[in-house]
């Protein structure tokens, strides 16, 4: 869609292409936090966050060290549950419904927010196949043809089955650390999230492995929402739609990715951003 | 890092006013050289543009490797794509002096066929935005950058004035037609120069705010 051009006050601007349209579209919203605020006993980690995730769109966050992105990130998919002392306050809904609802079985929302560490995490000593479908094991599935299907799919959607179809039952660390990585991402993709959160899920990779996971991301985007925390503010300017910068455990600002690289709003953005701080 | 590329964007800005001075000096000589009939002088200006042709490169090749290495963002990334607009504008200013020192030699030692007022305060007008422009851009001033572009409607109407004077002169009698069409080019050429200089201050307003705006002057 040709983006409309429009003079207002003498200022050509841009307005309703489908690719803004959707940051204001509140029916657009696949999950979003309510004044989240996560505790670890008397420190805070983050705090008051209000922060809406747009459907098949990738959301980087970025922010200094210790600034709350991985605690936000991990409240997400109530992986805090598993942290004794930690207070999780205000709100996470996944698709308008609260995940922290006492209702609601935290196995199930892991299952449809997934998650990718900063590190491959393959169990090692489980072949490439029953890495990918370990999670469906988990809860019981042993027919053949089923995880022979799902396995195709998650590896083809991790840009990986070309890569093992021929060694599937050989030991998930024969692979590489690119390989490894994006069996992860296929593992988490098996069990068909409609979230997928990534931590750093490049830091640990050579630039040809990052390069595939970006692409991998882009690529995903238009099957799930992804949200990504990233140290590199160039990755975070390639693969997201919309950024958010925390500080302190405090979201400072959040936009459309373009925006907030070109010209960000608050101070400490730009400063971030452009390396005066950080 | 930081700390090495606030050298090289502080480098890149003296380049940049340097380039200018050298713009500035090559439209003052033009007009010089019209008011003096100065032929040597006039063929100095065209062969002293390929300096001012080659600082732009010079300056744009800086730009492009601090882009490569850099990756600069927001505020910075907005300077490097102002800097690469107005080193553009400044070179084609510098193309209208020359320009104009090609008409100076055209012209001869014919007589002029008016007396040298409008020309010269044209000029006069042209340099002085183009101080403003970068006195504005030095201290990031978007508010004198609007202000500015103001100036070029004046510009303009003593641009009109001095055509239709000359196109009298021309009606009057015909035999001065060449003589009058140089300098109708002459004052073109210095409308155009202060038709640049807001395109400066347009960059200068973006790289400020982040906002693209065109013809300030004549929409506000």
């Amino acid at each position: 869609m040709e983006p409309d051009i429009v003079r207002e006050n003498n200022t050509l601007k841009q307005t309703t292409t489908e690719h803004n349209k959707s940051f204001t579209d509140e029916s657009e919203i696949r999950m979003q936090t309510r004044n989240l605020s996560v505790h670890y006993g008397s420190a805070i980690g983050v705090q008051d966050v209000t922060l809406p995730v747009y459907n098949n769109k990738v959301t980087a966050l970025i922010g200094p060290s210790g600034c709350g992105k991985t605690t936000y990130l991990r409240a997400l998919n109530r992986m805090h549950d598993l942290t004794r002392g930690t207070i999780v306050s205000g709100e996470v809904l996944l698709d308008g419904k609260n995940i922290y609802d006492p209702s609601i079985d935290p196995v199930i929302i892991r299952r449809r927010v997934g998650m990718v560490f900063q590190k491959p995490t393959p169990f090692p000593t489980m072949s490439i196949f029953d890495n990918v479908v370990a999670g469906l094991k988990l809860v019981g599935i042993r027919n053949k043809n089923l995880l022979n299907d799902v396995n195709e799919r998650a590896l083809r959607q991790a840009a990986l089955f070309d890569e093992v179809k021929d060694r599937l039952d050989k030991p998930a660390t024969s692979l590489s650390g690119g390989q490894q990585q994006r069996l992860s991402i296929a593992r988490a993709l098996a069990v068909e999230p409609e979230v997928l959160l990534m931590d750093e899920p490049t830091s640990s990779l050579d630039p040809q492995s990052t390069n595939r996971i970006e692409e991998l991301i882009h690529t995903l985007k238009e099957q799930v929402t992804i949200i990504i925390v990233t140290h590199n503010m160039q990755q975070a300017g390639r693969v997201s739609d919309q950024t958010a910068f925390f500080y302190v455990g405090n979201l400072v600002e959040t936009g459309e990715t373009k925006t907030i690289f070109t010209n960000p709003k608050e101070s400490r953005t730009e400063d971030y951003i452009s390396g005066r701080f950080g | 890092m930081r700390a090495a590329f606030n050298i090289h964007l502080a480098d890149l800005q003296q380049d940049l006013f340097t380039m200018a001075e050298m713009v500035t000096t090559a439209v003052n000589k033009s007009i010089t050289a019209l008011k003096n009939r100065d032929m040597e002088g006039a063929r100095q200006i065209k062969s002293d543009d390929i300096f001012i042709n080659n600082k732009r490169w010079e300056i744009e090749e800086k730009c492009i490797s601090l882009i490569a290495t850099q990756q600069p963002v927001a505020t910075d990334l907005r300077e490097l794509i102002a800097v690469q607009n107005i080193i553009t504008e400044l070179e084609r200013m510098g193309d209208y002096a020359s320009g104009i020192a090609g008409i100076v030699l055209k012209l001869g030692d014919v007589p002029l066929v008016k007396p040298l007022i409008d020309i010269p305060r044209m000029a006069e007008m042209a340099v002085e935005m183009l101080n403003r422009s970068l006195k504005a851009y030095a201290e990031r001033d978007d508010k004198s950058a609007r202000l500015i572009c103001e100036q070029d409607d004046h510009i303009d109407e003593l641009y009109h004035q001095v055509y239709r004077e000359l196109l009298s002169i021309m009606i009057e009698n015909p035999k001065t037609i060449t003589t009058s069409t140089y300098l109708i080019w002459v004052s073109h050429n210095l409308e155009r120069i202060a038709d640049r200089v807001t395109n400066i201050c347009e960059r200068i307003i973006f790289l400020v705010t982040g906002e693209m705006v065109e013809n300030v002057a004549k929409y506000e």
